[in-house]
């Protein structure tokens, strides 16, 4: 059904050493992004906010910092990074020459879009230890299950990819997935202060409200029988997306 | 044969390429060279019949086909992230050559392609002759028995196309096998040891430029300019003639004895001119002359 081999790595490779050749660049984002919205949110307006459920609010929202940072970097690796390196510098074209399959071309972004989003998580963690917001050595999980959740929304992102006419209609899914997910998954402020339908909905068709929750489980190390439904959602989820972005890729690229 | 919807891009095309020598596809564009290239490189599948490459099956065989070809593809994809140098160890990986094989391979390339002095600078850096030159050495890094050309030297100045010209004469000296597909006759007419001339997705003749210019041109092209008494004449001698805009052309072995007859009707009003049929003048006559968008 999928043709991939141990060839996957190297497309994989190709993309970590870009990422290495810039990576004075990449590793400002996971620094800077957790100060400042822990200190703008979490101390900020958070000295409005007593606690949410008995949790201070850095604490609520440090999960959430972390969720969002996967989403955000492994989505935008596989729309946008992605698209360039199809549609522009048509790297592509210039992999599937050599004996590397088309199927390991985008199994291997994802896997880099995921990744990606792993080695944020590994970034922040330390920023979050020092604001003393999240629990050792629990915390620790938030790292493996960063690479799980960065391959959901690489897998998204790769669709999107697949059926996007220009990079400009990436634009779509960003402002309407992707921002409201970022707004309404349970991130800065618990899911069930929402009217009873859309937690519903947010359950069901929001994949970060299911990040958010196993993560916030990860740094309160407070885990509860919903995580395993959270669990069990994103690898459905994951398995399906994944599939499904070959398949739309193939029907792209191989004509 | 290949179908795009209710185009044929490819028809039913015939062809065999032996070792060692250099192959090459002519046609004005859109004639199908492209898509013929790619479906040689197993990334366009056939919509029908039988494509060997090396003897295996292009839709069964792809990946031990591919690793055995190098492709110079007609638009430009060196990866613009990295150097020189590094294009082409991330493209020995690909292929899944050792690192150190890699770099040995990676350095006698550029060396090979007068490339070494850009050895870090990025790609986006280099100039289009370099850019070209830099593609043809990633294309021979996994020591490919048949390298595939689309429109090797498309673009290039002079300068830059003579030192390709000159790498790939050596490359075929050495015995690898070439096929490419150019619209630049010089240029076939320098490389190619036998070649097919494509037109509508249909090979519409094939052999050895020189047998080629023989049998569908002939020696010699007397030229004249269109008069009322030079096309008198030669209907006159029964001699066949062509029509190129204000000029007519007659293909012939005896381009003295005609030259002398048009040169008798015309005396000063037009200027007679023979020079040796070339490639162009064979494709001109089979492609025809309209102009191809």
């Amino acid at each position: 059904m999928v043709d991939i081999t141990t060839r996957v790595r190297s497309v994989w490779r190709r993309n970590w050493d870009a990422f290495l050749r810039t990576y004075r660049v990449n590793f400002i984002p996971p620094f800077v992004e957790p100060v400042l919205y822990l200190l703008a949110l979490g101390f900020g307006l958070g000295t409005y906010i007593e606690a949410v459920d008995g949790i201070p609010y850095p604490v609520f929202i440090a999960p959430a910092l972390v969720s969002i940072s996967v989403m955000y970097s492994a989505f935008f690796e596989c729309t946008y990074s992605s698209f360039v390196r199809m549609y522009y510098q048509k790297t592509f074209d210039a992999i599937i020459a050599t004996p590397v399959s088309i199927d390991e071309v985008i199994a291997g972004e994802m896997l880099w879009g995921a990744t990606r989003g792993m080695i944020y998580a590994t970034l922040m963690l330390p920023v979050l230890l020092i604001f003393g917001v999240v629990a050792m050595p629990s915390s620790l999980l938030l790292i493996p299950f960063a690479f799980l959740a960065g391959l959901l929304f690489a897998g998204i992102a790769m669709c999107f990819t697949a059926i996007t006419p220009s990079i400009d209609a990436l634009n779509y899914p960003s402002f309407l997935f992707i921002t409201p997910m970022f707004l309404f998954s349970g991130t800065f402020f618990p899911l069930d202060l929402l009217p009873e339908p859309i937690q519903y909905f947010a359950l069901a068709a929001l994949p970060l409200t299911h990040v958010v929750s196993i993560n916030r489980a990860i740094t309160l190390a407070a885990f509860s029988p919903m995580n395993l439904l959270n669990l069990a959602w994103i690898a459905a989820a994951t398995v399906i997306f994944f599939l499904l972005a070959i398949r739309l890729m193939r029907r792209r690229l191989v004509v | 044969m290949k179908r795009f919807g209710d185009l044929v891009a490819v028809d039913r095309i015939a062809f065999r390429v032996r070792e060692g020598e250099v192959f090459g596809f002519l046609g004005p564009n859109g004639a199908g060279k492209t898509t013929a290239m790619k479906m040689i490189q197993c990334i366009s599948p056939k919509s029908g019949g039988t494509l060997e490459v090396f003897g295996m099956d292009v839709d069964t065989q792809a990946r031990r086909i591919k690793s055995r070809l190098g492709v110079v593809p007609q638009e430009n994809n060196l990866d613009p992230d990295f150097s020189a140098y590094r294009n082409l160890l991330i493209y020995a990986r690909y292929f899944g050559i050792p690192k150190r094989e890699a770099e040995k391979r990676a350095g006698e390339l550029l060396a090979f392609m007068q490339l070494e002095e850009k050895r870090d600078v990025l790609v986006d850096n280099l100039s289009g002759g370099m850019k070209r030159r830099l593609i043809i050495a990633r294309a021979l890094v996994n020591e490919p028995e048949l390298l595939i050309l689309d429109e090797p030297t498309i673009g290039l100045d002079p300068q830059a196309r003579h030192l390709i010209w000159e790498k790939l004469r050596s490359l075929q000296a050495e015995g690898n096998t070439l096929v490419l597909t150019t619209h630049y006759l010089d240029e076939a007419e320098r490389l190619c040891d036998r070649l097919v001339i494509m037109d509508h997705g249909r090979i519409l003749i094939e052999g050895a430029p020189a047998d080629l210019i023989r049998e569908h041109a002939g020696s010699n092209v007397v030229e004249v300019e269109r008069t009322e008494k030079a096309v008198a004449r030669l209907e006159e001698l029964g001699v066949n003639y062509d029509l190129a805009g204000d000029v007519l052309q007659v293909f012939t072995d005896r381009p003295n004895e005609i030259a002398q007859e048009l040169l008798e009707v015309c005396r000063h009003e037009a200027a007679v001119t023979v020079r040796p049929a070339t490639l162009e003048d064979v494709f001109l006559r089979m492609a025809g002359r309209r102009l191809r968008e």
